[in-house]
């Protein structure tokens, strides 16, 4: 047991911290994807290596060795700074490590460098009406014309489709094939003819995901990532860097924080809110939990760091993640009673109403990328060893 | 940076794994329930350096640490083995260590198995009923309800005020009263003083605290080991037994009550390790941290031994297969030295957020 990170680390953070302490009035707070301050902030941030770190410089990235402990001190010192890491969304957590390690040549050197200046964003186009928890049993079908694939079908619950520039899609290639075999990987441009949005309104009150129509949708036949029919091996590695991502523990620790100070200038009957027995009991309780989450997580690091196992370890902390933060953002709403509730246009909000948003939001990422069941089929299965249950249809 | 276990550490768990499953398996649990002996699976331990562990080298110890303890605590939940180590093993070498006044020889005999010391120090962390235990000119007088480890040859005890003394077992005007928990596989003893002589280990209440908090962490490494066992042998049952022509293992109803357990335990293994090293290494958080393991393992481990039981059906009620050991060891370990919500209270009182 080691829990240092040594000198040369100590220095690393220092450099961090300096950075941070420099720059933070450029740095975006609130603002959108495509507001100049973020498109700026988001280049500043590569450029010093805190963005798009491990990249390789030829494709817009900074190039350094991948070192799992100077990423994780820059989340650490980001999140301690509440300052934004910068731009995230599915073009760059999911699509640019895909493309980086079973891109062409070509692919990575056309979407990768504007992918990370968040000059071209993306939607991922997985789910539709009929394939949800069982993604593989898609329809979308692409058929091949000549050079260009033609595209029909329809997704469903496509985050920011509605901004994307480009979307990563996967589509049913090879109609007689097992299901998992028929799938392709392809990227196409959103403006292109035959696609359309309608948006969805979500439980938060914002449409920020959507349904997305292709009808004769025409894509030029290079654009698929791996190989034909390959589509689902692609995506399931872009799945695990999602999981990864999901039940961030830093952003986890910055809200308890947050609901600490929240409870400390609340009042019920003149009384803080920090010191109503029960009040503070279940924050306590959470606090245990976000620990154990926390020694967890760094765990799942050091094994990475060390070539160890920790696989159940790693395998649980999307489901444990997501409900934990759930449960967090759920108390703060718990404990302010009426004043809970306020949220819209309401002046007696607390946090900008982010405790209502959040706890709608993060049951949005507990059903989203691989629901609770599905998490405790995978623990069970993979991680316990228990059989899968027996199938009513083996078509397909 | 390694967070994680040293070869060393694996090691020294598998050995005493390897001896526990073959020296104590459960049928040496149910013997001891019932007669209350557990000399020889002492004996094999301290060939194994267990009683040894955290006495220093020069007192005739191997002077390793509170994580290597812990570890061995969680092989003893595992299988629910009857041994003093709370007592022996952790309270008393680790009081010599923290500045306390005990003899080298006491540590020569302990390190060696020889010589057994309970521990009662429920009344430093809050008074029940009628216990109180106060010292005048060292001399003591008072109860306490429940000492840990019982059938020692000496205890060491704290007063209501958390002054540390250490009595033999035969001192003049000390009356023990061994009697059942529901746990059985560990002794326990009532301490009844009447102008008892005791020597005095230390008199800061904070080396009693330190010691509450180790044996807190131990006592939740044991919880773990237990609720492990509970889940592997959920697992390995919901594969064998059969309903409705397949393995219960295949319905998802079970197969999530197996995955809610690891997902609710396995981030417990890493706050062990945690928690284990902070006592030696991270004095500031040490606290902390012991508060919110005894806590939340505490929590886990009882969801776990509900859980387990019922994936087992009416067998899991049995005292056939036995999972009642488990099930109590687990509930001894939430009750003692401090209960979820009064540990959640310490946690917030360590944070300024209580006062
Ligand atoms: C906020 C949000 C953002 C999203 N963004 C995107 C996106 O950008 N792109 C995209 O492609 N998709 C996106 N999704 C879709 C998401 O991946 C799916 O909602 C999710 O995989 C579940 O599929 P479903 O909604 O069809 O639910 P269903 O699969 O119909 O599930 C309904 C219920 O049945 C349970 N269930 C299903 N199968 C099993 C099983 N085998 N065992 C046990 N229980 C089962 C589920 O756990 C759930 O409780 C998003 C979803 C959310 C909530």
């Amino acid at each position: 047991m080691d829990l240092s990170y040594g000198p040369e680390y100590d220095t690393f953070r220092s450099e961090v911290q300096t950075f941070l302490a420099a720059n933070a009035s450029a740095a975006p707070r609130g603002e959108g994807l495509r507001s100049p301050k973020m498109l700026s902030w988001q280049k500043r941030l590569i450029e010093h290596g805190y963005a798009a770190r491990t990249i390789p410089k030829a494709y817009g990235g900074y190039g350094a060795a991948p070192d799992i402990l100077q990423s994780r001190i820059i989340a650490e010192e980001f999140a301690r700074a509440q300052i934004s890491q910068g731009m995230g969304g599915q073009g760059i957590s999911m699509l640019v490590p895909t493309l980086l390690e079973v891109g062409t040549e070509a692919q990575k050197e056309q979407f990768i460098r504007p992918t990370l200046l968040g000059e071209m964003l993306w939607c991922q186009g997985y789910s539709e009406p009929g394939a949800g928890s069982d993604l593989a049993s898609l329809r979308t079908s692409a058929v091949l014309d000549g050079d260009e694939w033609v595209v029909n079908g329809q997704k469903i619950w496509t985050s920011t489709a509605h901004l994307a520039d480009w979307i990563f899609c996967l589509v049913r290639t090879e109609p007689n094939a097992p299901k998992h075999k028929g799938i392709s990987f392809l990227l196409f441009r959103m403006d292109t003819p035959g696609i359309e949005i309608r948006p969805l309104v979500d439980m938060t009150g914002n449409a920020n995901f959507n349904e997305v129509f292709f009808t004769d949708v025409r894509v030029p036949k290079d654009q698929v990532v791996g190989r034909r029919g390959d589509g689902w091996l692609v995506a399931n590695a872009i799945l695990g860097h999602e999981r990864d991502s999901l039940g961030n523990p830093d952003a986890t620790l910055a809200r308890f924080n947050a609901l600490a100070e929240l409870m400390k200038i609340e009042t019920l009957n003149g009384q803080r809110l920090i010191d109503h027995p029960v009040y503070r009991d279940r924050l306590m309780t959470l606090q245990g939990r976000m620990m154990a989450l926390r020694y967890n997580d760094l765990r799942v690091l050091s094994a990475r760091l060390n070539q160890a196992d920790a696989s159940l370890a790693r395998m649980i902390t999307k489901l444990e993640g997501t409900e934990l933060r759930h449960a967090l953002e759920g108390l703060a709403i718990d404990i302010m009673g009426e004043f809970g509730l306020a949220y819209g246009d309401n002046p007696l909000k607390r946090d900008h109403g982010s405790w209502q948003y959040q706890y709608m939001y993060f049951l949005g990422l507990i059903i989203g990328g691989g629901t609770s069941q599905i998490q405790k089929n995978i623990i069970s299965e993979r991680g316990l060893g228990m059989p899968k249950e027996p199938k009513l249809d083996r078509a397909g | 940076m390694e967070f994680g276990l040293s070869r060393e550490q694996t090691l020294l768990t598998d050995s005493v794994a390897r001896f526990l499953s073959k020296e104590a398996p459960l049928d040496r649990v149910r013997r001891f329930a019932t007669e209350g002996d557990d000399r020889d699976i002492w004996a094999g331990l301290a060939e194994l350096g267990v009683p040894a562990l955290l006495v220093p080298e020069s007192a005739g110890g191997v002077g390793l640490g509170c994580l290597d303890a812990a570890l061995i605590a969680e092989q003893l939940g595992y299988r629910a083995t009857p041994s003093p180590f709370l007592g022996t093993g952790v309270a008393l070498p680790l009081a010599a260590r923290w500045g306390g006044r005990i003899g080298d020889e006491l540590l020569a005999a302990v390190a060696a198995g020889e010589r057994r010391v309970g521990v009662a120090l429920a009344n430093a962390v809050g008074r029940r009923a009628d216990a109180t235990l106060s010292s005048a000119g060292g001399r003591l007088d008072g109860i306490v309800h429940f000492a840990m480890d019982a059938g020692a040859d000496d205890y060491l005890v704290a007063t209501d005020t958390g002054a540390l003394y250490l009595v033999a077992a035969d001192a003049p005007g000390l009356s023990i009263k061994a009697f059942d928990t529901i746990d059985r596989s560990r002794r326990t003893a009532e301490l009844h003083f009447a102008g008892v002589t005791g020597s005095l280990v230390g008199d800061d209440p904070a080396l009693v605290a330190r010691l509450l908090d180790a044996l807190r962490v131990m006592l939740a490494a044991d919880t773990l080991g237990a609720a492990q066992q509970m889940l592997d042998q959920s697992v390995a049952y919901a594969k064998q037994r059969e309903q409705f022509n397949r393995p219960i293992a295949t319905f998802q109803a079970v197969k999530h009550m197996c995955a809610d357990m690891a997902a609710a335990l396995e981030p417990c293994r890493a706050m062990i390790w945690y928690a284990g090293h902070a006592l030696d290494h991270m004095p500031d958080e040490a606290h902390l941290v012991a508060c919110h393991t005894k806590a939340h393992v505490a929590e886990v481990g009882k969801a776990v031994a509900k859980t387990s039981t019922e994936v087992h059906g009416g067998m899991g009620f049995t005292d056939l297969v036995g999972l009642h050991y488990w099930f109590k060891r687990v509930g001894y370990n939430r009750q003692m030295l401090g209960t979820p919500e009064m540990m959640r209270l310490e946690a917030a009182r360590a944070q300024g957020l209580a006062a």
